[in-house]
């Protein structure tokens, strides 16, 4: 990489840091209000019936593996994951979740156990968080069983995910429970939009959290993607006028 | 928070600190740091691949004894699980004649067959998208599938008659426009996004706010 490019990058990474601590501080007394997205407001509707019919919450991270960089989207299910099984916590069973990648299976049983820990329950189950298969077919395949056999009423799917995330939403259709989704990569939303429930596009992943009450930091974070995201359009439009004009 | 809970955060932040200062600043020394935090952590997934099978074995062991619906299959993954490792301890060349029979004979066909039934699955997803969610957006989405699927056929016989290669104005014009200029854009958009929320939720866990290496949340 180029030094000043690396140096570009820093400042912006710098940069963001600085914005999300602004806003932690700023916000302190007043919380932000967000547009609305109808799809996470119909997930709280479905938490609250997984509580109360005694239903299972099923979680699909997906198959990055942690050390790459496709894992931000398995990162924010992550948070998902662990902000529903708080949710959840009144229920009669814990929820379970399913992954395509060992590393990712291990840090969805220790959300989990921490998850139960803060429970009434207090017992973790070692089971409820699995890993299913290893190849995108095999993760898919092995994630049905769990969807269909085990008093499932509500599948939130997010993570890095391929096409093969169709099998898992029609499984979700067929059943006839509430299937949320969302993905990083592309051809994953294309087919999520065509065949999940509730669809999550492009950064809704990532604010997922901000919206069920993952904390102060997360609807910070929404902020600076905002104000980043604007910084960015003023960028490409003065880089078009800048090129019309013959400048660059 | 207690020192149990300290020790991991510090570790997980400083480790994540380096390595980005590393990805930006090329330093050997800091670049020395980068490529071995980051060797440790294959080695470690590799490891996890070991425990994430042992969960697996687990997961299945445990629907088998409490005959759980399904329980049959369960005893068929156990079953061939057992035979792949069998055939992993065998001596070469038994090993690679063994292993390269099991997956051109088993594991090849059952994906093929996944995805042969992919793309039943999204054919009868696009179908009920129009039942399920009426809106402009969803007509774009489908009259753009449409529109490229058929600017991407080729016209058979009267193609060959007429010496052309397909819907002439939909794969001349149409399709290459859709395909070019305005998926590029759109998709860039959307990565753009991604990016953001991939910069934002790193900095949430360099801050220590989400912790996905263990212990409760603050």
């Amino acid at each position: 990489m180029n030094f000043w490019l690396g140096i570009a990058g820093l400042g912006v990474v710098l940069l963001a840091s600085a914005v999300m601590g602004a806003f932690v501080i700023l916000r302190r007394r007043k919380p932000a209000t967000f547009r609305e997205i109808p799809a996470v407001e119909r997930l709280r509707k479905a938490v609250s019936r997984v509580v109360e019919d005694g239903s299972r919450l099923h979680i699909s991270l997906g198959r990055a593996p942690l050390y790459t960089p496709q894992s931000g989207s398995a990162l924010a299910g992550l948070t998902v994951l662990r902000r529903l099984a708080d949710l959840t916590s009144a229920g009669d069973q814990p929820p379970i979740a399913t992954s395509g990648d060992a590393s990712l299976a291990i840090v969805s049983q220790d959300m989990l156990q921490s998850g139960s820990q803060a429970t009434a329950r207090g017992r973790y189950d070692p089971t409820a968080g699995r890993l299913t298969g290893l190849t995108p077919f095999s993760y898919a395949a092995g994630a049905l069983p769990a969807m269909r056999d085990e008093n499932v009423s509500a599948d939130v799917l997010i993570g890095n995910f391929g096409v093969e995330v169709a099998l898992l939403t029609d499984a979700a259709q067929r059943k006839d429970t509430f299937s949320l989704a969302g993905s990083d990569n592309l051809a994953a939303q294309a087919v999520l939009y065509a065949s999940a429930q509730e669809p999550l596009i492009g950064e809704e992943v990532y604010a997922t959290g901000a919206y069920i009450g993952a904390g102060r930091l997360h609807q910070a974070s929404l902020l600076t993607q905002d104000i980043l995201r604007w910084l960015l359009i003023l960028g490409i439009l003065v880089g078009t006028l800048l090129k019309l004009a013959g400048i660059l | 928070m207690k020192f149990k809970g300290i020790l991991p955060t510090a570790i997980a932040i400083a480790s994540g600190a380096l390595v980005l200062l590393g990805y930006f600043i090329r330093t050997p020394f800091l670049n020395m740091i980068r490529i071995e935090l980051l060797q440790w952590a294959v080695i470690l997934a590799a490891f996890a691949i070991l425990v994430g099978i042992g969960n697996l074995l687990l997961v299945h062991s445990s629907k088998v004894r409490r005959q759980q619906k399904g329980s049959f299959y369960s005893v068929l993954l156990i079953l061939a699980m057992l035979v792949t490792l069998a055939v992993g301890f065998l001596p070469l060349p038994l090993r690679t004649d063994g292993l390269s029979v099991l997956f051109n004979a088993i594991q090849l066909p059952i994906e093929a067959s996944l995805m042969a039934l992919l793309a039943v699955t999204l054919t009868y997803a696009g179908i009920r998208l129009l039942r399920r969610r009426l809106n402009l957006l969803s007509i774009i989405f489908l009259a753009t599938v449409m529109l490229i699927l058929l600017g991407s056929a080729p016209l058979p016989f009267i193609g060959e008659i007429l010496k052309i290669n397909g819907v002439p104005l939909l794969s001349g014009i149409l399709r290459p426009w859709i395909a070019q200029v305005l998926a590029p854009g759109g998709a860039r958009g959307i990565l753009i996004g991604v990016a953001l929320g991939t910069l934002t939720t790193g900095l949430r866990i360099l801050f220590g706010s989400d912790r996905p290496y263990g212990g409760n949340q603050p």
